[in-house]
């Protein structure tokens, strides 16, 4: 257990240090912030265009897609900051052969590695929403007794979506390259399906299927709930209580967690009985 | 003169070689990569995922104004053209986000990679001009991303039933091409830049995808920014230098007709912004030769041409 902490402290200061330490520190926060509330400003510009050339304006409905946008945030960069580390390290600084025999979980590395991308994750989450309730009239009202239950979703939503990347990362193992059509396909996967932007109802059945199927789709829809209960846009989840929510997701995180190290596992024996684990293919 | 020193200098020679060049760069992006099949899904499918969510949101809105305008056939029928509208414009701007990604991915930044995986000393050792090499990226670059343009293209019309409308194909030819050549010369510009820096190149990149998505329109009509009073018109000019905004204009009045949107949404008339494309596209080109020149003396001065890691 004290190796695997220390793993995870170790790996964690890395990854901050190699996300952060190419400029200063100011520079590296506007340019976390930035991405992030520019792609919020799409939706804006999207919103402000429909409701200028003659449509009604629906300030609900763009709450719902700022709110859900602004968590989407989370998503990228989990995924990302988890899911690259193989490639990185491979390919790019080609150090992966000497932490990979080194005496620790490289599971746990990898998480390590991620997380600092979660909180910047975090920290640009926090800037977006307090930019929407403050200038564009975003509505948000998270009451003290929602406090727990919404940090609890967190937890287990952050935990669903490092399980994914780490699915992700064991497949990477294998692949070549296609680091960025993973960081912008998977993300779109559940953009599109789990009611981020849009209630699931805008799908066609089968769409909406696929997204029941997914754990982030009620992530989501919690995390909406419980920030910004009174928005009155029906998700197609009402009939779902936010204690049955939370037990869907206490069990997609337990069934990830084991998927993740299954997969990640299976790609790391396949990987070495092809001799790929050092590969480097000039991506 | 030796002979060897003449037919360096003789202009013949000197232009098969360079063509040659471009030939030889454009061929790993063309036809190496269609021998990875497995790219077409993860570089063409699978990002086809995002812009149908923005797709999906104009369809949201559509519909809950469809249901809220209920009884009002003319008001439903001007909120249903102007869904497609929108819509349209989302698949218009797929189309040139690929082009915009290919740009800052593997154009601009490709001579960072390439000083990362140790090309770049053998390619300043090469005798051909580096403005060849670039162009044989950018050639490269434009067929490859064809593919996800098209496929983009393709899945608007088939899947979310979007309709154009071109009256003028060989003006929207020319506009296509010219902010081609115009985006591609301002990649071939800031690859230069690319020389000196190292890992500030791949976070400019990143910083260069959604906050220019926003600012050139590339997912709503970008004369929408003019109509935010205070820092909207501000935001479009700053964008405006992004070839992709004029291009985009353009291509969506010569595809969904200048009365789309009232007419209200447009920077300037289609052949404006054509003379500012073709002004933009031999500005970049030049730039980009002298910005390359300068830039490759000061990264050997600093001794960061071939410096890797940083």
């Amino acid at each position: 257990m004290n190796t695997f902490w220390r793993t995870f402290k170790v790996a964690a200061w890395l990854g901050w240090e190699m996300d952060s330490n190419w400029t200063e520190p100011w520079l590296f926060m506007v340019y976390s912030v930035v991405k992030p509330v520019a792609g919020a400003f799409i939706l804006v510009l999207m919103y402000t265009v429909f409701a200028f050339i003659g449509n009604r304006p629906d300030p609900a409905a763009f709450s719902y897609m700022y709110v859900g946008n602004s968590f989407f945030i989370f998503v990228g960069s989990v995924l990302f900051g988890t899911f690259q580390v193989i490639q990185s390290d491979r390919e790019w600084y080609q150090t992966i052969r000497y932490v990979y025999i080194s005496p620790i979980s490289y599971y746990v590395y990898i998480v390590g590695r991620a997380v600092s991308k979660v909180g910047v994750a975090a920290f640009a989450v926090a800037i977006t929403l307090a930019f929407g309730v403050a200038f564009l009239g975003v509505q948000i009202h998270l009451t003290v007794d929602a406090v727990p239950l919404f940090a609890a979703s967190m937890l287990l939503g952050l935990a669903v979506l490092l399980a994914i990347g780490i699915c992700l990362g064991g497949i990477s193992f294998l692949t070549a390259k296609h680091t960025h059509g993973l960081a912008e396909g998977i993300p779109g996967l559940f953009y599109v399906f789990c009611g981020v932007l849009f209630p699931l109802s805008i799908l066609p059945s089968w769409g909406q299927a696929i997204g029941k199927a997914i754990p982030l789709t009620y992530w989501f829809d919690i995390t909406r709930r419980l920030l910004a209960p009174t928005l009155g846009v029906d998700s197609t989840l009402a009939g779902y209580s936010d204690l049955t929510i939370m037990a869907l997701l206490v069990v997609s995180s337990v069934a990830f967690f084991g998927l993740s190290l299954l997969i990640f596992k299976t790609g790391e024996y396949f990987a070495r009985k092809a001799g790929k684990i050092d590969m480097t293919t000039s991506y | 003169m030796k002979p060897a020193t003449v037919r360096r200098t003789d202009l013949r020679y000197r232009i098969g070689l360079n063509l040659r060049a471009v030939v030889g760069r454009s061929y790993p992006r063309i036809v190496g990569a269609n021998r990875e099949p497995s790219w077409i899904f993860f570089e063409a499918l699978l990002p086809l995922l995002g812009i149908a969510a923005y797709v999906f949101i104009y369809q949201s809105f559509g519909a809950r104004s469809f249901a809220a305008a209920a009884g009002n056939t003319t008001a439903q029928a001007v909120i249903s053209a102007n869904t497609n509208a929108l819509i349209a414009s989302v698949v218009l701007g797929g189309t040139m986000v690929a082009f915009w990604l290919n740009v800052l991915w593997s154009m601009a930044s490709q001579l960072y990679w390439e000083k990362e995986i140790g090309n770049l000393q053998l390619y300043m050792m090469a005798p051909m001009n580096r403005m060849a090499l670039l162009g044989g990226m950018a050639v490269g670059g434009m067929v490859m991303t064809s593919m996800r343009a098209v496929s983009t293209l393709v899945a608007g019309i088939l899947v979310f039933g979007v309709i154009f409308q071109v009256a003028d194909p060989l003006t929207l030819l020319a506009v296509f091409f010219a902010a081609l050549i115009a985006l591609y010369g301002l990649g071939m510009m800031f690859a230069s830049l690319y020389l000196l820096w190292g890992r500030e190149a791949w976070n400019l990149s990143a910083l260069m995808e959604e906050p220019i998505f926003f600012s050139s329109g590339f997912y709503f009509p970008v004369g929408g920014l003019f109509r935010v009073p205070g820092w909207g018109p501000i935001i479009a000019i700053i964008g405006s230098f992004v070839p992709a905004t004029f291009g985009l204009d353009a291509l969506r009045q010569l595809t969904l007709g200048s009365t789309a949107f009232g007419g209200q949404l447009w920077i300037f008339d289609v052949k404006t912004e054509l003379y500012i494309l073709v002004f933009m596209a031999v500005l970049f080109l030049i730039l980009a030769r002298y910005s390359l020149r300068y830039l490759e003396t000061l990264a050997k001065r600093e001794g960061k041409l071939t410096s890797r890691h940083q």
